[in-house]
């Protein structure tokens, strides 16, 4: 019986131009080898017109595959089906080649994207798989952690670290090395290390990114650092937000166990390590080391007034050291290439690479790992392609809700800890927001300052009322009753609120209105005097709108863009603005087509 | 394992392995699976991806990797044949991937109106 279902079918062109090269040909030899090899029920020959691609001629086509042979000759048809139709092997040869080769792709390293990047803790990310420890350990993972364990004295390492010039890629930046050095001097039975991924930041994804992109790379961090403290239990204490990195640091950490990498006698130094995981709960305050410990214990996620610092009394009261996210992630590149080859990249006092996430208005939005000392100008240009639609830049907003806001007179610093920290704004985890024109600075200082507030634990008076206090000053600017002396007013409280506070939440909260006011004063102002939003963001701005009776053609399109239905009148006569309900939003004016409406 | 020796004869092991697979073996197709690949469609592709090599019936490795950084250019795909550099697709939609899977991955003809950069052996 005859088969109707074919597995493969097999195209021959016998459009005139393949039939003077000779496709006729081709299929009587074709349905010949296929007799040969007893497949004429499994493959089906088939005749086509033109594909337009006579030059290539005779042309075979093999489906479901798709694979386009060109120039077949008579004496390839044995090949083709041996090769292919018996066995299921492409032959190279045949295979129609664009003239287009690799070459003419751009390299990585030639997109203005990468040029500038230097990129050592996100390495791997997006090259291996981060679920597959063994493409890890390929691309030379827990090398370091080997090298550390069997072959270096924890002295030694700390040493390194020191040597480096690594400091805390969280923000503070304090110096990783002597952090290590403190807790590994404190007398205890028992000693904890945590990686801090309690990433909060309104716009960074830097610690996720990495988390989900290379978990071992982190572990491995750690596996140094509890060596090099003495500890024999880690936690990492990661948000509940981030399952995917969550999923995968659970699965780096089995497979890491399994090949003896974790728990007990790593790699036949002596050495025990045992790592878990704390989901979470998202509150801003549990970056802070203090909360965050506090919340591992079960507790309220509250800081607690230092010292004592967590090197003498952690964790359960045991010596503890807390390390962020990326500040493990450049441990394992510092043991295996020496302190010499790291502290070779950035500036004088800031040390190695810094892993920025590049949002906003901005082109290339993403996840940029730069030499410390790079300018703001080349991430956001070079690096970042400049803002959408060619706008104007007017500021970046850097570390988050703690951080400041630099205008573009500043764009060519060398950005490092002290630099950022000299003109009011800071390192921050690594959030980078690009502002264009369009942007309020009054508005986005109380976007900040309301993630803050309500962020803020309560325990402090300072963080509890004082930033309370400084919103309802900002809400009142923005909607357009802002009072003479509110700038001063903020200032003072701001200031206050820095020195008093018990943690960084509070002690850093007011940044991004000082550094606005600083920076962008002539906006405040505008606002508390002229009424008058100078980008056009805040609502309820300045004086409402007022048609004009003798212009208006009453074709009724300002009454039908009113968001809030102020607008009233029959159409072809004409319409009014209700004073009382009038937002100043401006919608109707835009729309209006002969310029009757204008503010009163 | 028990010594740093071992460490390193399975790395030596399985960078041969990888450098034969990856000059006589399968083809490798790998998608940018970080959060933002997922979340700009990451998944559709890879489904799309694996009906395509369904339908195909084709042997190839698919796989995936974290986020490199370019997420405005997500959803990403790598496309790495047999002794080849490794191939970054953009900007994908899920029609993208046939054309991708028959031009380079069966005829071995890269998409450049797709492709955004290469891999280069042992660079960054």
């Amino acid at each position: 019986m005859k088969q109707s279902i074919y597995r493969s079918h097999v195209l021959v062109c016998t459009g005139t131009g393949c039939v003077s090269s000779g496709s006729k040909k081709l299929k009587e030899v074709l349905t010949d080898e296929l007799e040969k090899h007893e497949l004429q029920n499994e493959i089906k020959v088939i005749e086509t017109g033109c594909h337009g691609f006579c030059e290539k001629g005779p042309i075979m086509i093999v489906y479901p595959e798709g694979v386009f042979y060109c120039h077949v000759k008579t004496d390839d048809l044995t090949e083709i089906v041996e090769e292919h139709l018996l066995k299921g092997r492409i032959v190279d040869r045949l295979l129609f080649k664009e003239p287009l080769t690799e070459e003419s792709i751009p390299s990585y390293q030639d997109i203005d994207f990468y040029k500038k990047q230097h990129r050592i803790v996100l390495a791997n990310c997006g090259r291996i798989n981060p679920e597959n420890i063994q493409e890890y350990i390929a691309v030379g993972g827990y090398e370091a952690a080997g090298k550390a364990l069997t072959e270096m004295t924890s002295e030694e390492v700390i040493t390194e670290i020191k040597n480096a010039g690594l400091r805390g890629r969280g923000g503070a930046g304090f110096p990783t090395g002597l952090k290590w050095e403190l807790t590994r001097k404190t007398e205890s039975d028992k000693k904890y290390l945590i990686c801090n991924a309690d990433e909060g930041d309104p716009g960074a994804f830097m610690d996720r990114s990495l988390l989900e992109g290379d978990p071992h790379r982190i572990i491995e961090g750690m596996i140094i650092g509890a060596y090099a403290i003495g500890a024999d239990e880690g936690y990492i204490y990661i948000r509940a937000e981030y399952p995917l990195a969550i999923e995968r640091l659970e699965l780096a950490i089995g497979q890491a166990h399994n090949l003896g990498l974790l728990g007990k006698d790593i790699l036949g130094s002596g050495f025990d390590f045992e790592l878990h995981i704390k989901k979470g709960a998202g509150a801003f305050v549990c970056g802070e080391e203090t909360a965050l410990m506090a919340s591992i214990e079960g507790k309220r996620g509250m800081p607690r007034p230092k010292p004592p610092f967590p090197s003498v009394s952690g964790l359960w009261g045991k010596p503890t050291n807390i390390n962020n996210v990326e500040t493990f992630g450049n441990v394992p590149y510092i043991i295996n290439n020496g302190a010499e080859s790291y502290n070779s990249i950035g500036t004088e006092k800031s040390k190695g690479t810094k892993v920025f996430a590049l949002t906003g208005k901005i082109n290339n939005t993403g996840l940029v790992e730069v030499p410390m000392g790079i300018t703001l100008r080349e991430i956001i240009y070079d690096i970042g392609g400049g803002l959408n639609q060619g706008k104007k830049f007017k500021a970046v907003q850097t570390g988050g809700p703690s951080g400041g806001c630099i205008p573009a007179e500043l764009l060519d610093l060398k950005i490092d800890y002290e630099s950022l920290q000299e003109i009011g704004a800071m390192m921050g985890s690594g959030g980078m927001v690009v502002m264009d024109d369009s942007t309020c600075m009054v508005d986005v200082a109380r976007f900040f300052l309301s993630f803050t507030q309500s962020e803020s634990c309560g325990k402090c008076t300072p963080c509890r009322e004082g930033t309370k206090r400084m919103l309802e000053i900002l809400d009142r600017i923005c909607s357009g009753e802002g009072r003479e002396g509110d700038l001063e007013l903020l200032e003072e409280l701001g200031n206050h609120i820095k020195e008093t506070s018990l943690c960084q939440l509070g002690g850093s909260a007011p940044n991004p209105v000082l550094s606005t006011l600083h920076y962008f004063r002539d906006e405040y102002e505008a606002h508390i005097k002229d009424k008058r939003c100078p980008a056009n963001v805040c609502e309820g701005m300045g004086a409402v709108y007022v048609i004009n009776e003798d212009k208006c053609i009453g074709c009724g399109m300002c009454a039908r863009v009113c968001p809030i239905e102020a607008i009233s009148g029959k159409p072809k006569e004409s319409y009014k603005i209700n004073e009382d309900l009038c937002i100043s939003c401006g919608a109707c004016a835009a729309k209006c087509p002969v310029g009757a409406i204008s503010q009163g | 394992m028990k010594s740093l020796n071992e460490l390193r004869e399975l790395r030596e092991t399985l960078q041969k392995e990888m450098a034969a697979r990856n000059s006589t073996g399968k083809t490798k197709i790998i998608i940018g699976m970080g959060t933002c690949g997922i979340a700009a469609g990451a998944r559709n592709i890879l489904h799309a991806v694996l009906e395509e090599i369904e339908r195909r019936k084709l042997d190839v490795l698919v796989t995936q990797t974290g986020c490199i950084g370019m997420c405005e250019k997500e959803p990403l795909l790598d496309v790495q044949l047999p002794g080849k550099e490794r191939i970054t697709y953009g900007n994908l939609k899920e029609d993208d991937v046939k054309r991708i899977i028959v031009e380079h991955v069966i005829n071995g003809n890269i998409v450049s109106d797709l492709a955004i950069a290469r891999f280069e052996e042992g660079g960054k």
